[in-house]
């Protein structure tokens, strides 16, 4: 269960001395206090018989001492383990943010963007902390335990065999109780979850709730999940309280046995009143520091989770291998798909299937079909995004599969439906990725994308900052800067996703002319639900349920295709619900 | 401080046990601080060779034995206690909570992030169990373990005392100093790790965006400035805080120090041959100046989490006291409903600045179809809240059969209509549970007939348990359109005598669209329904044509009649034709 965890500690080179020096200097703290009952007992059994004042003082000394000399050791462990813990979190933080980015689209659909972020963030925190207690408690509390029974030999073999017995004994209670907990929270921890999804959906769902007159319900329906929480909470609490009222108890057991051993020892002249008092003190020292130990493995047990979390990313690798060549191999076909199909990964059945479609360098293209029909998908497959699972998807010739990342990345820009802008200004969001780009090239892409208006409503132009998820601009300006942004890049292939939809039509026509009369003509494919977006493209796809069920012009498919004329009817001739 | 009274008000139900509590605690404290000073005049009994007396040893050992199992039980029972206390108070405050939310009006839940409130149910109230629970364990025991320790040291020797008096402030100033200088570091930290956060959310959430540009190496390098950052601070920040364990430490070993100096030296008889302590009293002070500082850093952890779980009260206590839905208390049913359904003059507006419904006026008879139309945005569900009350108008009165809407019980109005929403809500639970939310009592085989109703029975059939499989949060692995269906389901099981269908075929294939229509159009037979709809012919049919934009009724009459008047609808309808 520790495999993840061990793994990630690959991310510990570089830290290799903190990791040694760390736990060492906790070692040497825990010497200095296990000598100190020792001290005492010197006290007692040399400093008061003899009334010699100044050796006591001087033995009060030497605690004081063994107390900075251990304050010392400390610090340094303190400060060697801080850098080593947070040293080795940035690194597989840093580590986990390379490796997703390296992530093709399959993967990254299978992970979810969510989970990603936790782990991200929460995850490495968690490690960090428990790694840092590692460092710090790992050593120290055994050494302090298993010290103390050691000393305890050192007094008298004897006496230290109720050390033999207690240890064990308390630890079994200790881990026992420790285990219990943990199923147990993980228990209310399932139990929180569904109060919280009942809370939850009993936010979204307030209007249908309401309309089904479903209150009443709802609400018994809640009060029965929280009294099985708090049921849960108390069962639980109540096994976890039991471990220090059950350890003090046992602790004093143990004292006890050795008051007793002991007098009968120092009676026949084996021992020491002094020696029967720091074996006492050894005791105590036991108690304190299983506590510490039970609660440090608590913390450790998150963080082996935790680390079992992250390093489940990192072994999720790329499906996908990329070739070496950078140029096609003709000029006949931009975009050629031979037999195509795909389905997702784990879905039984194809998201498109047997597409065959061949066009030609400046070619504009239409792609039409109700939600869910593979438009996307389809689109997809071209800058290789996906890999298709059947058939070949070839760009001017070549299998996309032999072609580089940053070749296919320059020859084809896809626009998504949702654009997604950073913090940042407009250049930066408007250039993304696209090196050296100059600002009048960005100007005029930002132009032809019909979001010139933007520019010049702001005096900063391209400096103006667009906040998170450009919440600060408007749905239609959001989609023609996402479009800029594919010009910028001057692709050989434009495909647009639907990525027009926030527009209204005279805005629309306007982006089809200038997109049409941009200088380098590139192949341009616009995919959408509404008729009026594809009808004007050289030709139109239609798909249904994955497949294609019309190829052609627009009155060629009106005379033609089913689908197209029924879609065209419904949407067209009632322009009035058509953007409903 | 408010919220300690509430709070409090909470806790009075508990009053005998929070005694019981406390006493327990006292208790337990006396006794747990007892044993040493037994432990320590055994030690007494134990002095040299030849000069122990066993017996004396063995019965105050067995005094030990005994006090030691009290003193576990009553800190156990106490523990029970005081569990019980907290998580009792949290769940009735999480009941309280939930039903607050049921009775709250839309309005309020549509204008506060749902995030937000779910965390103050939950995670709010967690964190005010835990303090809580802190609270009542370590807040009364601490003081108690300080005032008994320093009474029963002063009961053995009070200039020794009042050494560990005024040594262990030290320990606390300490603390105080370490934990001032970190806060500035820690609020850094945070910063920088927010700033990350939101630099992570932004690049992994559109990590294909990234991928397809080719963003991935200066997204390494922001992230990698931002790491670096980090790194220095957090290694600062934590190494600073984790000096205050140590140092108290530290500390404590002067004091334990001090205080064998001062007792050895009082336990050596003086001039005239008494000593002013014996080695068990000097053993028992030891062990008490051992444990005599930690109650304080305990208390001082409790305090900030105290803090923190006040804080915490505040926003559930906010929550609590929303203002609900007025009551329905005296308000007479609606009963017979046919369907005439008519608004006067009706006024809305969300906020008052901007006026976004004025002087509508409309009236819908048993049986006739409403279609409404306009752009996204326009205004739509503003007018199926007002049909449903779940916002009540500003001006004018929403009538059903003649009756003032807000003289109605909502119950009775709600059960009269049947809605459908674009945004499906499918509860987790069983698909049965869900279907059957359309009427509490209906059997197994009108479920089965109203899902065959809306084609959505042979899609049920092929899931693994059918009509029982359950479905997670919000309709789980279904698809949108299954959902849509499920939904179309429950009212095609209502058949209730008023519809509303906002969108509510947005996410069905076109095939499977064209058969629920027809299912709908059957279902709409002598029925009033609002429909919010895309398709031609439903709109063409319909008695009366609602054209919206910007909130606003601007046009209304059938098909012909708008076409005719040559404003925004007949605009829309010959729009692409212009391309």
């Amino acid at each position: 269960m520790t495999d993840g965890l061990l793994r990630l500690l690959r991310f510990f080179r570089g830290y290799r001395a903190e990791a040694v020096l760390a736990p060492s200097f906790k070692i040497i703290e825990a010497i200095f206090e296990l000598l100190l009952p020792l001290v005492v007992a010197r006290i007692i059994d040399v400093g008061i018989p003899s009334g010699d004042r100044g050796y006591i003082a001087g033995m009060c000394g030497i605690m004081v001492l063994f107390g900075a000399l251990g304050l010392m050791s400390t610090l340094t462990a303190q400060y060697f383990s801080a850098k080593g813990a947070v040293g080795f979190a940035s690194a597989v933080r840093q580590g986990l943010f390379d490796h997703i980015q390296s992530l093709s689209f399959a993967e990254l659909d299978r992970l979810g963007g969510s989970t990603l972020i936790t782990r991200m963030t929460n995850d490495i925190n968690q490690v960090q902390s428990g790694v840092n207690l590692t460092l710090r408690l790992l050593m120290r509390s055994p050494v302090i335990v298993f010290g103390a029974m050691i000393m305890a030999f050192t007094i008298d073999p004897g006496e230290a065999l109720i050390f033999v017995g207690v240890i064990p004994a308390l630890s079994l209670v200790v881990f026992g109780i420790m285990i219990a907990s943990i199923y147990l929270f993980k228990r209310v921890q399932k139990s929180l979850d569904t109060v919280l999804l009942k809370t939850r959906e009993n936010l979204v769902g307030a209007r249908v709730i309401r309309a089904f007159c479903m209150e009443k319900s709802e609400v018994e329906e809640f009060t029965e999940k929280n009294d099985l929480l708090s049921k849960t909470q108390k069962f639980a609490g109540m096994i976890s309280s039991v471990m220090n009222p059950l350890t003090y108890f046992m602790v004093n057991i143990g004292i006890i046995f050795l008051i007793y051993t002991g007098a009968l020892k120092v009676e026949s002249g084996v021992l020491t009143q002094g020696l029967v008092i720091a074996l006492y003190n050894y005791m105590s020292q036991i108690l304190v520091e299983l506590v510490k130990l039970a609660n440090f493995i608590i913390s450790l047990t998150k963080c082996i989770a935790s680390g079992n979390r992250i390093e489940e990313v990192f072994r999720v690798s790329s499906s996908m291998e990329y070739g070496r060549k950078s140029e096609g191999l003709s000029q006949e076909y931009a975009v050629e798909l031979e037999g195509v199909g795909f389905s997702y990964q784990g879905a039984s059945s194809h998201a498109i299937e047997k597409i065959n479609l061949s066009i030609k360098p400046g070619e504009s293209l239409g792609i039409i079909g109700p939600t869910g029909c593979g438009k996307s998908t389809l689109i997809s497959l071209i800058p290789r995004f996906y890999d298709a699972t059947e058939g070949v998807v070839r760009l001017y010739g070549r299998d996309v599969r032999e072609y580089t990342k940053d070749a296919l990345s320059s020859y084809v820009a896809v626009v998504m439906q949702k654009a997604e802008l950073f913090k940042g200004s407009i250049r930066d969001n408007v250039a993304l990725g696209a090196e050296g780009v100059s600002d009048s090239e960005l100007e005029s892409a930002i132009e032809s994308a019909q979001a010139g208006e933007l520019l010049r409503e702001h005096p900063e132009g391209l400096d103006y900052m667009i906040e998170q998820g450009g919440r600060n601009l408007s749905g239609g300006q959001r989609q023609r800067l996402g479009i800029a942004r594919a010009l910028a890049r001057r692709p050989r292939i434009l495909i647009l996703d639907d990525s027009a939809s926030a527009l209204d039509y005279a805005t629309e026509a306007s982006l089809r002319r200038s997109l049409g009369s941009l200088d380098y003509s590139p192949v341009i494919i616009t995919v959408s639900q509404r008729v009026a977006s594809v009808m004007h493209c050289d030709r139109i796809l239609v798909l249904e349920d994955g497949q294609a069920v019309g190829l052609g012009g627009h009155e060629e498919l009106l005379a033609s295709c089913e689908d197209y004329r029924e879609l065209y009817e419904s949407q067209i001739r009632s322009s009035g619900g058509a953007r409903g | 401080m408010n919220a300690v009274k509430k709070l409090l008000r909470y806790l009075r139900g508990y009053r005998a046990v929070m005694l019981l509590s406390m006493l327990l605690a006292a208790g337990s404290v006396l006794l747990t601080l007892y044993v040493p000073i037994i432990f320590g005049d055994a030690i007494d009994l134990i002095i040299d060779r030849g000069n122990v007396d066993i017996k004396g040893v063995v019965s105050l050992l067995a005094r030990a034995g005994i006090v030691a199992a009290a003193a576990s039980l009553m800190q156990w029972l106490m523990n029970i206690i005081n569990n019980r206390i907290a998580f009792e108070t949290v769940r009735d405050l999480r009941d309280t909570a939930f039903k607050r939310i049921s009775r709250l009006p839309l309005s309020f839940i549509d204008s506060h992030s749902h995030g937000d409130l779910v965390s103050r149910v939950i995670a709010d109230v967690d964190q005010l169990s835990e303090g809580l629970l802190l609270g009542f364990t370590h807040f009364f025991t601490g003081i108690v373990t300080i005032a008994a320790t320093l009474c029963f040291m002063l009961t053995i020797s009070w200039p020794i005392t009042i050494i560990a008096v005024v040594l262990t402030p030290l320990s606390l100033f300490v603390a105080r100093f370490v934990s001032k200088s970190t806060y500035e570091l820690f609020r850094g930290q945070s910063r920088i790790r927010g700033e990350q956060t939101s630099l992570i959310d932004e690049m992994i959430g559109s990590q294909k965006l990234v991928n397809a540009y080719n963003y991935t190496k200066k997204s390494h390098d922001r992230f990698s400035e931002i790491n670096q950052r980090l790194t220095g601070i957090s290694v600062k920040a934590i190494f600073l805080s984790s000096l205050v364990n140590p140092t108290a430490r530290f500390v404590n070993a002067i004091v334990y120090a001090a205080v064998g100096l001062a007792g050895a030296l009082c336990v050596i008889p003086n001039a005239s041959g008494e000593a002013l302590l014996t080695v068990g009293g000097l053993t028992c002070l030891l062990s008490y100046a051992n444990q005599y500082t930690k109650p304080f850093n305990e208390i001082s952890g409790v305090v900030t989490e105290l803090q923190n779980a006040i804080a915490c009260a505040e926003r559930i206590f906010e929550l609590i006291e929303a203002e609900p839905e007025s009551s329905d208390e005296g308000l007479k049913r609606l009963e017979g409903v046919k369907g005439n359904v008519s608004l006067d003059s009706v006024s809305f507006s969300y906020s008052p600045e901007r006026p976004l419904i004025e002087g509508l006026c409309l009236s819908a008879k048993p049986g006739q179809r409403i279609a409404i139309v306009g752009p996204t945005g326009c205004g739509k569900t503003t007018l199926i809240n007002l049909l449903m009350r779940f916002y009540d108008v500003t001006g004018g009165a929403v009538r059903v059969e003649g009756n003032d809407i807000r003289e109605l019980t909502r119950h009775s109005l709600r059960e009269g209509y049947g809605m459908v929403l674009q945004e499906t809500w499918l509860k987790s639970g069983t698909i049965a549970q869900n279907i059957r939310m359309g009427r509490q009592d209906a059997t197994d085989d009108e479920i089965i007939a109203a899902a065959k109703a809306a084609h959505a029975h042979s899609f049920i059939k092929r899931l693994p348990n059918g009509y029982d499989t359950v479905i997670g949060e919000d309709g789980g692995s279904l698809s949108a359109g299954q959902k849509q269906l499920l939904c179309i389901t429950r009212v095609m099981l209502k058949r209730p005598p008023m519809l509303i269908l906002d969108e509510a075929t947005s996410s069905i294939d076109t095939r499977t669209e064209i058969r629920v229509q027809r299912a709908f159009e059957k279902l709409m037979e002598g029925k009033t329904s609002f429909i919010v709809a895309h398709r031609l012919s439903t709109i063409m049919s319909a008695d009366l044509i609602l054209v919206m934009k910007d909130g606003h009724i601007i046009e209304q009459g059938t098909h012909d009649e708008l076409l005719e008047r040559k404003g925004f609808y007949s605009t829309l309808y010959n729009s692409q034709f212009a391309h």
